[in-house]
């Protein structure tokens, strides 16, 4: 009697049964209110216990008709309007709706507005930049990289408010120029800023990007290959994150951007494979680094001299026409298509918002990864859903 | 017989009270220490006075209050008897703890072994938890819960071995007896053997970090995947006794640390004092507390800074490193003490 103890069940009826277990596949709502999903962003999981077969995600919980809003208000009116739609990079919405208009007008703003304009939208870019890393250490349960950056996020913040008043919508890039002047001081204090926020990048540096557990999580996880990033028309970090070498600051320059001296940063594959989620973060940390460099050459170089072009007021009326105008937000390639019929109201206002058609590749980069990775891989595209939805 | 049932209950009611006011001051404790790793400064106000210290009794005050939602598809038995069960395991570990000496509610020959064996009811009331919640997040947290902590309990168990071996006992008050020695400071990291001592100590470390859902092996509960995992749909009172759950057991396996590698209650110069006395009760009673307070402190130092390990790497990190090591470790000591042995016989 030393046979296996299995071999007892073998004269019973049913052995035969195929060992493998019917399963199915379990359909989960991530989100509209879930905390990896950034706001509210509905992402139907099709999981295979711990493994995801398939996504789709859900947009629209935060649809406020921007667009149409557009249609029915004035030029200079719709601009808080633009605020709202990626309220974590405010300033780069106003500069690309203004710019739109701009080119409709062809006005040529001052030569003061244009640097100011650059260093409100760097600014702006480094603590949009800031939020995405931030909060990417929460999605992966890291919570203090989001304090630190926090911390330094506010000096920004404070800065916003000097000049114009408002912490998050500031309205403050507008047709025609800008809403104020720098206050007396405030220049020294940016580049105050600048100097203490280049010591703590390191903290993030060691802190999240070199940690083990982090690079474990992010390496390798939701590779975006090039030929995917060009095909889904995905911007910005997203699209330098797989590699490819495109930035429109540089190569459709805008304001005073071919006059400064920096570097396009894209992913190397530096702990995994190249366009997966830790390249995504490590070129958000090094756009940081470089936005330091243009403020310094824009603090350097910044002229006395007007801020508003004197021709425009406070109603404006292009000539019949239409315009789109594309500007390199921190999260892409941020497009105002603006028609106008001569009156002070327009007839269309179009974006093409970067987080949209970066956010639409998102879903296929998640089947096969873990359920865990998903908010690994939402992470990484950092989204504002008040941009997707508008 | 009267005056053993009495002494124990009155043990009994002061290792409660222990109980109930230090996972307070742990609720307490981890929000102010979050927020001073995180540039913050955590709760200030409430109590009127000294740092917030009131927080956690406004906290229960609360929960207490809040309504206690059961979903109509909920499971209401095991959702409803699964937080009693957490809690209760959790308080039952206590029992063995050698708080000073002489204070003690129980001094069982298998103390180690019961404290081990009770962590494992914990799991079940979890697993009850997220089954019966009616929610497809608390049943990933739970089955999560199960795959982790049974797989986490092996490199536990394996690594509470060096000390076993050293100390020739299964309890916790004879263990901290055996370190009495070298005034007061013959703790196991400093014995002969503190080369196996201080590996297997950081692995029992990191095995009871995951055996109590702490970051980062937090999965049952991620928040960031998972909602809040298997208490998703818990509120009031029976949340609450998830989050005592949490910081009761936390202590006790900080305690067991503290036992076994730290000495315990021996101090330095333990024994210029006279058995049986006051003082060297409180004294030893405060140093047992903390040295565990200690290592309550670096458990929540860990989850406020790193971020969370995916289910298949906390399963590979248990499988192919915590296991194998924590096996050599116990081989290692059983090897050093026969060593000793035999020099001990020449």
């Amino acid at each position: 009697m030393s046979s296996h103890p299995a071999a007892e069940f073998d004269h019973l009826p049913g052995r035969e049964v195929e060992l493998d277990v019917a399963t199915q596949d379990c359909l989960i709502h991530m989100g509209p209110q879930h905390p990896a999903t950034h706001g509210v962003m509905r992402v139907l999981l099709k999981a295979d216990g711990e493994i995801l077969a398939g996504a789709q995600t859900h947009l629209g919980y935060l649809h406020r008709c921007a667009e149409k809003i557009g249609e029915n208000v004035d030029w200079l009116q719709y601009l808080p309007y633009t605020d709202r739609y990626d309220y974590l990079a405010a300033m780069n919405n106003n500069l690309g709706y203004s710019l739109a208009v701009e080119s409709l007008l062809g006005a040529e703003v001052p030569a003061r507005a244009q640097y100011l304009r650059v260093i409100c939208a760097e600014l702006n870019r480094i603590a949009s930049h800031l939020f995405a890393v931030g909060t990417y250490g929460l999605d992966l349960g890291a919570f203090t990289p989001l304090f630190s950056a926090l911390r330094d996020r506010e000096e920004v913040l404070e800065l916003f408010e000097k000049i114009c008043g408002a912490r998050l919508t500031y309205s403050y890039i507008r047709p025609g120029g800008v809403m104020n002047d720098a206050p007396e001081g405030w220049l020294t204090k940016v580049a105050e800023f600048l100097d203490r926020f280049e010591k703590t990048w390191h903290e993030y540096w060691t802190l999240m990007v070199e940690n083990k557990i982090f690079i474990e999580r992010t390496a390798n996880i939701g590779v975006l290959t090039e030929e995917q990033a060009l095909s889904w028309g995905c911007t910005g970090p997203m699209l330098r994150g797989s590699g490819v070498d495109w930035d429109l600051r540089r190569d459709q320059p805008y304001l005073i951007y071919d006059q400064l001296e920096f570097d396009v940063v894209k992913g190397i594959g530096y702990r995994g494979t190249l366009g997966d989620c830790f390249d995504r973060n490590f070129v958000r940390m090094f756009e940081m680094t470089e936005s330091v460099r243009i403020l310094r050459q824009c603090l350097a170089q910044i002229p006395d001299g007007e801020i508003m072009h004197e021709e425009v007021g406070a109603v404006i009326r292009p000539a019949p026409g239409e315009s789109y105008v594309s500007i390199e937000n921190p999260r892409g390639e941020l497009g105002h298509y603006v028609v106008s019929n001569g009156t002070k109201i327009a007839v269309r206002v179009r974006v093409r918002s970067p987080s949209f058609c970066n956010m639409s590749v998102a879903e296929h980069l998640m089947p096969g990864s873990m359920l865990g990775d998903a908010a690994s891989i939402i992470g990484s595209v950092d989204i504002v859903v008040g941009e997707t939805d508008r | 017989m009267t005056e053993l049932l009495l002494s124990t209950a009155v043990s009994l009611a002061v290792v409660l009270a222990f109980i109930t006011v230090m996972a307070m001051f742990f609720v307490w404790s981890e929000r102010k220490v979050a927020g001073w790793i995180q540039h913050r400064v955590g709760p200030m106000r409430t109590g009127g006075g000294f740092q917030g210290w009131a927080q956690s009794i406004a906290d229960s005050i609360k929960l207490l209050l809040k309504e206690d939602l059961i979903l109509r598809g909920a499971d209401r038995t095991l959702f409803q008897l699964a937080p009693a069960l957490v809690l209760a395991s959790a308080f039952a570990m206590f029992v063995v703890l050698p708080f000073g000496p002489g204070l003690m509610v129980a001094d069982i020959d298998l103390g180690v072994f019961l404290i081990l064996a009770i962590a494992s009811v914990t799991t079940i009331g979890v697993i009850m938890a997220g089954w019966g919640s009616f929610n497809k997040w608390s049943v990933y947290g739970a089955m999560r819960e199960a795959a982790q902590v049974a797989s986490y309990e092996i490199p536990l168990g394996l690594s509470l071995m060096p000390p076993i071996i050293y100390f020739g006992t299964f309890s916790l008050k004879a263990a901290t007896e055996a370190q009495t020695g070298s005034f007061g400071m013959g703790w196991y990291i400093f014995s002969d053997a503190f080369w196996i001592a201080i590996p297997s100590f950081l692995l029992f470390f990191v095995a009871a970090l995951a055996e109590n859902k702490r970051a980062p092996f937090d999965l049952p509960e991620a928040e960031s995947e998972l909602v809040a995992g298997f208490h998703t749909e818990y509120s009031g009172i029976r949340f609450s006794f998830f989050f005592l759950e949490e910081y009761a057991a936390m202590f006790v396996f900080s305690a067991v640390g503290a036992v076994l590698w730290l000495g315990g209650w021996n101090f330095p110069g333990i024994q210029s004092f006279e058995e049986d006395s006051t003082a060297l009760l409180l004294l030893g009673t405060a140093s047992f507390v903390l040295k565990s307070f200690f290592l309550v402190f670096v458990m929540m130092w860990v989850r406020w800074t790193v971020p969370r390990l995916r289910i298949d790497q906390v399963m590979t990190l248990g499988y192919k490193y915590l296991i194998p090591l924590s096996m050599v470790m116990a081989l290692l000591a059983a090897g050093w003490e026969y060593i000793k042995h035999l020099g001990g016989q020449a």
